[in-house]
């Protein structure tokens, strides 16, 4: 069975950014978008990839691939495939931020990040594991650009 | 029953590929170092003092054995193989049976005849008990020498340096990392490294490991004559692949231990993966070592399915590294720099104050390699153009963009890339159906998507 999967309809985003702010926000300490922008340094970075060359826009995240490049290549073990859920997520305890799986992952889905204690890890999308239902990116587009199925 | 010689990234792809879809058939895993499988390159950040033992020790989790019901036996060197018998026999003299062997050994640094060479203080760096030697000792020595200016010799450097050593480093060729580098990114790394207060001899051939006359070392002497100060010694020429219990075996071995398109050797139910196996190239015709993680990885998992009777064909090593140096990141991959340049394409931005550098290789208008110093954001990208032979022609001038993404992609290709290989239905419309249009409440009539419908 094919996990579920984020989608991007490009042909209805029209790059409000939302789904960054909801990222951002879910994955804040607080989980208060004020207090994720406004409070929070190093600020939690979006994990999806936002891109637009007017008028053409979209945003992208992992795709938690069946056989994960960034996985193979990660030196650490900080990534791991849930074999229930499917989703790939980064222990960033783990992690020791040599960037193998920037390298690796040909959707260029990771994104180096600065944690609190000055640290660099890498950051991916988790599909927002533990929230119950859809990822907050897709809830929170208002144009249904986002497709989790 | 599966018997794995090795327990580093080619095991574990083996092993996670077996239990995938084999529960239970028994597998042995016999390793000749203390530990359970540990992110090999990680003893760099150990020795910088980054990381813990224990952060070492957790590629895989604790309970990874158990939970996948592995026969894990340490502290055991296979130095045979009866082929006929279908055992290993290891240097304590005890014998394992197989039904499959998977030879995962990976390399030995590789220690040329130098004069000196078997003076107290001249070390290695290649696994865990190595940089733990080299910690307790930096408290007590001030100077090293590290021969060799690949990966290994300056990841030394550089936990040395941050250990309070003082450290020069010796290049035969004219660049360090003359494998993962070119001429301008070795530069780039060279100077930073230097700004950093490392010493670094290019074009310089060791001659002799230089004795203080009480059986230790005191330095190294350069062919030409010039000597350089050190309290110990760190030898990184390179790895050779750890293959010589093999081909006494019969197994054939070139430079490593070939393997076809199943990972399989010349002798039928025995496998070999990672830095020991020579296999298939994505870009070259030739089988070629290519003693990288990844592709260890991937070699044992092709191993692992093929050993179960499950075909799966490797696609072909390609060369790729992400090498951080004092703060610059690099990601190189491919065939970035041709050694007979004719016929291939370049594109280049380089900022070499700003430690930056850009370089794409195509030939024709393909992808073949590059070189990212500085901004390495979503290199992978460009490692996918490569995979997927992908004709650049449309986007050729936007491939050195600092963002450079999706969008700069034609719409078909990122709709490939974004949906169409996951989705079964290879159709837009089952989109459609999950997701019928929505329309927000202050809108009057129904707004209309212009593209795409």
């Amino acid at each position: 069975m094919t996990m579920k999967r984020v989608y991007p309809r490009e042909e209805y985003c029209m790059g409000c950014r939302l789904c960054e702010v909801a990222c951002i926000t879910v994955h804040s300490e607080s989980k208060d978008t004020i207090k994720a922008y406004k409070k929070e340094f190093p600020r939690e970075p979006s994990r999806i990839w936002f891109e637009e060359q007017k008028p053409d826009c979209f945003s992208f995240m992992c795709r938690h691939c069946d056989e994960p490049d960034c996985l193979e290549a990660c030196i650490s073990g900080a990534i791991t495939k849930d074999p229930e859920t499917g989703i790939v997520t980064i222990d960033e305890d783990i992690c020791v931020g040599c960037w193998s799986c920037i390298m690796a992952c040909p959707y260029g889905a990771l994104k180096k990040k600065v944690r609190k204690d000055n640290k660099m890890v890498s950051s991916k999308c988790d599909l927002c594991i533990g929230r119950g239902i859809n990822p907050a990116c897709v809830q929170a587009c208002p144009n249904r650009a986002l497709v989790f199925k | 029953m599966i018997t794995i010689i090795g327990n580093s990234v080619a095991a574990i792809g083996a092993i996670e590929a077996i239990r995938k879809v084999d529960k239970k058939i028994p597998i042995t895993v016999i390793s000749k170092e203390p530990y359970v499988a540990y992110g090999r390159p990680v003893i760099s950040d150990f020795l910088k003092g980054k990381a813990k033992e224990e952060k070492v020790l957790s590629y895989r989790r604790k309970d990874f054995y158990d939970k996948h019901n592995i026969k894990l036996i340490l502290n055991e060197e296979v130095v045979d193989i009866d082929t006929k018998k279908k055992k290993v026999i290891t240097l304590s003299g005890n014998e394992y049976k197989y039904t499959k062997l998977l030879i995962a050994t990976g390399g030995v640094p590789f220690i040329p005849p130098f004069k000196g060479r078997d003076l107290k203080n001249v070390y290695t760096f290649t696994t865990l008990d190595d940089a733990k030697k080299l910690l307790s000792l930096s408290k007590d020595i001030k100077k090293a020498v590290v021969i060799g200016g690949g990966l290994i010799g300056l990841k030394a450097a550089e936990g040395l340096h941050a250990q309070g050593v003082k450290v020069s480093i010796v290049e035969l060729m004219d660049r360090i990392l003359s494998l993962a580098f070119d001429k301008v990114s070795g530069s780039i790394v060279e100077n930073r490294m230097s700004d950093m207060g490392i010493d670094i001899y290019t074009e310089a051939s060791t001659e002799e490991i230089l004795d203080d006359g009480n059986g230790s070392v005191r330095g190294i002497r350069l062919k030409g004559g010039r000597e350089i100060e050190g309290d110990i010694v760190v030898i990184a020429i390179g790895v050779a692949p750890n293959a010589s219990f093999a081909k006494k075996a019969g197994i054939e071995v070139n430079r490593g231990i070939i393997v076809n398109d199943h990972m399989e050797t010349n002798i039928k139910d025995i496998y070999a993966a990672g830095d020991v196996a020579e296999a298939k190239q994505f870009l070259y015709e030739q089988k070629m070592l290519l003693p990288i993680w990844p592709d260890a990885y991937k070699q044992g998992r092709v191993a692992g399915y093929n050993m179960i009777g499950v075909q799966r064909v490797y696609e072909g090593g390609l060369a790729m590294n992400s090498i951080e140096l004092f703060g610059v990141s690099t990601i190189s991959a491919g065939a970035h720099t041709p050694q007979n340049p004719e016929g291939y394409e370049f594109l280049v931005d380089v900022d070499e104050k700003r430690y930056r550098y850009r370089k794409i290789t195509l030939k024709d208008n393909k992808l073949v390699g590059f070189i990212f110093v500085g901004d390495i954001d979503r290199a992978g990208i460009f490692v996918g153009l490569i995979r997927d032979k992908v004709d650049v022609t449309p986007f050729k001038d936007k491939l050195l963009k600092k963002d450079f993404g999706f969008i700069d992609l034609p719409y078909d290709l990122r709709q490939e890339k974004f949906w169409k290989k996951f989705l079964e239905v290879k159709d837009a419309s089952c989109i459609e159906e999950v997701c019928p249009k929505y329309t927000p409440d202050y809108v009057e009539s129904d707004s209309e998507v212009i593209d795409g419908e």
